[in-house]
């Protein structure tokens, strides 16, 4: 019986005599474990990006906007852009439970004029509730509240980007800002947000309080109380699914619409945001399995040197077996050699991988996420495959006859 | 007393194609502890047939072959292994050393699988090579060795797990006539120290410093007598 000290030796001096043709044969698998890693390591930094970008656009959040989702033909037209009324966002606050924050909002784009600086950026006119429902922060100074809403007054709160952009100097707060000809007051700066999933930057905004964007700023069209979207927060997940459905239905009893002509369409942004982790994890596995495929090459590669070695050591073979190996002692040999050639591949792919993983990360810019896991299961399946496809060439090595081994030159 | 070797109606078939041939037919010996014994006979004769069973490096195809108490056809591969390793010491033509070991190495190499300790290993390895003469050469490989030192390597290689036999085939077949007889000096001196010495030749003058010769023919043995006075 062979000691496992011993056999690890052997293997190991058989693969030093002919380095050079052992790390060619890992080089298979080298690459194909480096390959998996990389594309596993991008899938999950582009899967974290969109998670990322979906969160701070606010959680459990329904967004309801006028027009139909799907606008086919003439019936998109039907609804308008001004269907959604102050009245439709009280009617949700009043009728419908599970609501963290209910915030109606206009839209408008301006020209913000401080100093000698001036800034082109999209103005919301907004209530409080609006800063729950779309997880904002005021870093600092503070929020207009519901009565400066209802007097409509001049106050703005800015992005951290318009902020920079028109005091690059000066602190922002307590500054005037000029928008369409009217001044308003700087009572806020906000926290930043930074990119949103499509690449938007989500600083890049003012909020003034929903009236006096209405009145001042938006110019009047349409409706009085149009509003051009709904924000809506629910407490958790189990209450956004049931106030999807509830919004629907009310909003259809007050359009006296019946789904095949709704003028409104609820967005629920959790579930935008599994389409796109589902987009991202079909794209990863899509990656993963691709480089697995190098990995199976890599395998076979092992097992097409590893049948060459065996050729070659014939006369060796027989000579072990006179000396007292027995079949299992020339199976774990040549069966360890190749695991040992396998998994110094999955070793160094290992690390290749992970540098290839940070340096094309660094180069698109998504967050690089190693998982401890990815590297245990690297290791795993390329000593997998170093049983695998070292299984037969070790199993005809140890079924060889001495006497036919010995014999040959 | 009980022979060391008892061969009783030994038959080794093979199947050539369509043709049987008989590399063994009958065959009926017995060789006791500490003989030295030659086997001759033309190629194709079955001397090295025999010799094959008798290293349990083949089984017969019938008869009954005891080996040191052991019923050769009893033995599974992991048994005829250890067979191998403890009471067969091999000797070849062509030495077979592993190219890539030094004669140390390839003098530890039985007792690796003997499962034995690296010190003991190499202590011991050193020993033999001290005893066979490489006192000097313990970290040399095989190809900074000539041919008779090469075949020296390969007797202490052969005695490494204290076997009861030494199996030599022409073990003088690749060196020239005073290595030859150097080797065969070695022979003589490890068999007066108790060893079983069974030598596989054609050669008559290494079969004359053989203390019994067996001659073969047609896989039967036709002569079975006390070796001549050496001229």
């Amino acid at each position: 019986m062979m000691r496992a000290s011993d056999l690890t030796a052997t293997a190991v001096r058989a693969l030093r005599a002919n380095p050079l043709r052992s790390a060619l044969t890992a080089l298979g698998v080298i690459i194909g474990v480096a390959s998996v890693i990389a594309m596993v390591a991008l899938g999950r930094g582009a899967q974290t990006q969109v998670e990322r970008s979906i969160q701070s656009l606010g959680s459990n959040l329904l967004i309801i906007v006028p027009g139909a989702f799907n606008q086919g033909g003439v019936r998109g037209a039907a609804g308008g852009w001004d269907s959604l009324t102050q009245g439709d966002a009280d009617a949700i606050k009043a009728d419908i439970s599970g609501l963290a924050a209910v915030a109606p909002g206009v839209r408008a784009q301006g020209q913000l004029v401080a100093g000698g600086f001036n800034w082109n950026t999209r103005i919301e006119g907004v209530t409080p509730d609006y800063l729950t429902a779309r997880d904002w922060e005021v870093e600092h100074g503070r929020f207009f509240d519901e009565r400066e809403v209802a007097q409509a007054r001049r106050v703005v709160v800015l992005g951290q980007t318009v902020a920079n952009e028109l005091f690059p100097n000066v602190e922002a707060l307590g500054e005037t800002v000029r928008i369409n000809g009217g001044s308003y007051e700087v009572i806020g700066v906000l926290g930043s947000k930074g990119q949103s999933g499509f690449g938007a930057d989500q600083d890049d905004i003012a909020l003034a309080p929903l009236t006096t964007v209405k009145r001042r700023i938006a110019g009047r069209r349409g409706r009085g109380d149009s509003v051009s979207q709904i924000s809506v927060k629910a407490v958790d997940e189990a209450a956004l699914a049931r106030a999807e459905t509830a919004i629907t239905e009310l909003l259809r009893q007050r359009h006296r619409t019946n789904g095949e002509d709704d003028d409104f369409t609820v967005q629920n942004l959790s579930s935008i945001a599994e389409a796109g982790q589902e987009a991202t994890q079909t794209f990863t596995a899509l990656l993963a399995s691709i480089s697995a495929v190098s990995l199976l090459v890599g395998g076979i590669g092992i097992m097409n040197i590893m049948l060459v070695s065996v050729t070659e050591r014939t006369r060796e073979i027989g000579l072990r077996k006179a000396l007292g190996a027995r079949q299992a002692d020339i199976l774990r040999q040549f069966g360890l050699e190749a695991v040992a050639l396998s998994v110094m591949g999955g070793l160094i792919g290992l690390g290749l991988g992970y540098l290839a993983a940070w340096i094309i990360t660094s180069a698109v810019n998504l967050p690089l996420t190693l998982a401890p896991e990815t590297a245990a299961m690297a290791i795993g399946f390329s000593g997998l495959v170093g049983v695998a496809f070292g299984a037969y060439p070790a199993w005809r090595a140890a079924q060889l006859d001495p006497i036919e081994a010995l014999r040959r030159e | 007393m009980e022979p060391l070797i008892a061969a009783r109606d030994l038959h080794k078939h093979y199947q050539m194609g369509e043709e049987t041939v008989h590399a063994l037919d009958g065959v009926t010996v017995a060789i006791g502890r500490g003989e030295y014994v030659a086997m001759i006979g033309p190629s194709g004769s079955g001397k090295s047939t025999l010799m094959n069973l008798i290293g349990g490096l083949d089984s017969p195809t019938s008869g009954a072959l005891i080996i040191n108490g052991a019923n050769m056809s009893d033995l599974d591969d992991a048994a005829l292994a250890s067979f191998r390793n403890e009471t067969i010491g091999f000797v070849f033509q062509s030495f077979n050393l592993l190219p890539r070991l030094t004669a140390l190495e390839n003098v530890e190499l039985p007792m690796i699988y003997a499962g034995r300790p690296a010190k003991a290993r190499r202590e011991r390895a050193a020993a033999l090579l001290e005893r066979v003469g490489l006192g000097e050469r313990l970290t040399h490989k095989p190809t900074q060795l000539s041919g008779g030192q090469q075949q020296r390597v390969a007797i202490a290689r052969a005695l490494a797990c204290e076997p009861p036999v030494l199996l030599a085939d022409e073990p003088t077949g690749a060196l020239d006539s005073s290595t030859g007889k150097d080797i065969l000096a070695l022979f003589g001196a490890l068999n007066r120290e108790g060893v079983t010495v069974l030598i596989v030749t054609h050669d008559a003058n290494v079969a004359a410093a053989a203390r019994r010769v067996i001659e073969m023919r047609d896989g039967k043995i036709v002569s079975d007598a006390a070796a001549e006075i050496a001229a």
